[in-house]
């Protein structure tokens, strides 16, 4: 018993919601359409992108190439820079006209919130920060994988009876599908939902200066703990991090510390990251930290204590000092590549 | 300036989690306020010391949950309020988020939600735009700075920290507002508010008295939630077991893990 109850039979379909920013869509967003690709030519149904924001044709034909049967795009100047309340709105009535079987979400800090105020004006299930998902082949019915209680564990959240079934993915998860130039589908232009005048809110900056790092898109991080010894300390691990392309991330106790800025904080009062290489310096790898990156392909762990719990589930591991290490990694690798 | 302060109940963190049946064992698990959440409670305080007013703490779990509103009320909350019901039990975050946005109707003066950006063991993160939905409000999320807030105007601008970027946004009054950590330094509770805190008598509200309020009981708890946790399991532990580099000097160390490192083919 839900307030309304929905009709499953009636929702068919696999939408995505196509994340972007200037034009330019956030990658998850085409690695969600590659696996709705998969998902929806399993169940025979269609797949179908969601653009808005302002000078983003492009990206509807955009997302044909990454899969999509249908792109609904609403090109308006409303819809730039991204607001929840005007994103909603509209995502939510076309939600409505078109019955969607299931939504994916990026579950980035935008999706996150849109998946949220979606599923709260559908009345439907969300599985937020979900890491893999399955769709039952007969029913349709999506088996949302996401973890929970600082990683300790991974719930399996289905949404039974209400549609869609909204899903918040975190970015890669899934592969980047190739993009096939050439391929055909149909553009569906849809207007704004909601009027300038009736929109609550205005976003005045956008400041991108210190405390930019965007650990959540990282490839490569190197991160420093208690061990770093200092804010001095954290810069051969900005060296390294330079070198490899990829950023510097902390645990709890370096930022607690003031030794580096809170955006940086990897863990359960941080960011949850998924790069391919993480390089833990100094970091114990307590259970809290551990829920922020476990996830990471390939985990380095630097640490003088042989007995740190990092070392528990890191792949490589050397017992040292990490502030002769890492200068010396750094200049090893520098040589090398 | 009336605060409603959203918060929640949860496991410690520290605390080993269990799995039985296919669900959690949260059964005698110890518990704590939910970290992100003293934020916020920091924040009204903050707010209330500028401008006046009261601070509601407001909380939905069973009765053991008056724990959280007694650490808010010695903090420096003026009022707390515990939503407990069997009815309430098994609510997913959209039957949670349709709860508390029926009580803060229900209490009603309010200027400025607020509540931590996610609790600890749920993460959703979804329960503070699901409720400024549910109250047709504005939601203003991952807010790391309260830069000016006016309320006779009805006007709020908040700094909210994104992936690699701050975004100044100003909003209509009132408005739902998530905080992340680091927004301020929460108090300490003083030893008078801990001996007001324990002695404070906390109303508790079930869902005969939100569905009196106007709410439909069909929205609260297991019935009510969209959603289900259909299975627990632990995660795969991480393939394999670490592999220590050997090297007698930092330099041969680090120069095997640069090897090693290029093999990876992720740099």
């Amino acid at each position: 018993m839900t307030i309304q109850t929905h009709n499953p039979q009636e929702y068919q379909g696999i939408w995505v919601w196509v994340e972007q920013e200037g034009g330019r869509a956030h990658p998850v967003a085409w690695e969600l359409l590659g696996q709705g690709r998969k998902i929806a030519d399993a169940l025979g149904a269609p797949l179908a992108a969601v653009v808005m924001g302002a000078g983003v044709a492009g990206l509807a034909q955009e997302a044909i190439s990454y899969g999509a049967d249908t792109a609904y795009l609403a090109d308006d100047a409303t819809l730039e820079p991204f607001r929840l309340e005007p994103y909603a709105a509209l995502l939510v009535r076309l939600v409505r006209e078109h019955k969607p079987a299931v939504l994916l979400l990026g579950a980035t800090t935008r999706g996150r919130d849109l998946s949220a105020a979606a599923a709260a004006d559908l009345e439907t299930g969300l599985a937020a920060d979900c890491t893999g998902l399955s769709v039952e082949p007969g029913t349709g019915k999506v088996h949302f994988v996401r973890p929970a209680m600082g990683g300790s564990v991974l719930l399996t959240i289905i949404t039974a009876n209400q549609r869609p079934q909204i899903g918040s993915i975190r970015p890669r998860v899934f592969e980047l599908p190739a993009a096939t130039a050439g391929r055909t589908g149909q553009i569906v232009p849809v207007a704004a939902a909601l009027a300038a005048a009736d929109i609550p809110t205005q976003v005045l900056e956008v400041l991108r200066e210190e405390g930019g790092v965007n650990l959540t898109a990282a490839k490569v991080i190197v991160a420093g703990g208690r061990g770093v010894g200092g804010p001095d300390g954290f810069k051969p691990l900005q060296e390294l991090a330079d070198l490899l392309g990829g950023a510097v991330g902390a645990s709890r106790s370096a930022v607690d510390q003031g030794w580096i800025a809170y955006p940086h904080q990897v863990g359960q009062t941080g960011v949850t990251v998924r790069p391919d290489l993480y390089i833990a310096a100094g970091i114990s790898g307590a259970i809290q930290h551990a829920a922020g990156m476990r996830g990471s392909r390939y985990i380095v762990a630097i640490n003088k204590d042989a007995e740190a719990p990092i070392f528990s589930f890191a792949d490589l591991g050397i017992v040292g000092d990490l502030k002769a290490i890492i200068p010396a990694l750094t200049q090893a690798l520098r040589s090398k590549m | 300036m009336n605060a409603i302060v959203c918060i929640k109940q949860v496991p410690d963190t520290e605390a080993p989690v269990k799995v039985q049946g296919g669900q959690l064992a949260l059964a005698g698990m110890p518990t704590m306020l939910n970290a992100f959440d003293e934020y916020a409670i920091e924040e009204a305080l903050l707010l209330r010391e500028k401008f006046g007013g009261k601070v509601t703490a407001l909380c939905m779990g069973p009765a053991e949950a008056a724990e959280a509103l007694k650490k808010a009320l010695a903090m420096g909350a003026d009022e707390a309020v515990l939503l407990s019901d069997p009815a309430f039990e098994g609510a997913d975050p959209w039957a949670t988020a349709y709860t508390l946005a029926a009580a803060i109707r229900k209490i009603g003066a309010y200027d400025i939600v607020l509540l931590g950006k996610q609790s600890t063991d749920g993460t959703s993160a979804s329960v503070g735009p699901a409720v400024a939905r549910f109250l047709g409000l504005p939601a203003l999320t991952y807010v790391f700075k309260v830069r000016e807030a006016d309320f006779n105007g009805l006007k709020i601008t908040v700094e909210r920290l994104l992936e690699g970027r701050r975004e100044v946004v100003a909003g209509r009054l009132p408005a739902v507002v998530a905080v992340v950590k680091d927004i301020n330094q929460p108090r300490y509770p003083t030893l008078l508010g801990i001996r007001k805190a324990s002695k404070a008598v906390i109303p508790t509200w079930g869902a005969a008295d939100l569905a009196a309020a106007g709410a439909n009981a069909a929205g609260f708890g297991r019935a009510g939630a969209p959603s289900v946790v259909a299975a627990v399991d632990y995660p795969p532990p991480r393939a394999g077991k670490v592999e220590l580099l050997p090297g007698a000097t930092p330099e041969e160390q680090a120069a095997l893990l640069a090897d090693r490192l290029l093999g990876l083919k992720v740099l």
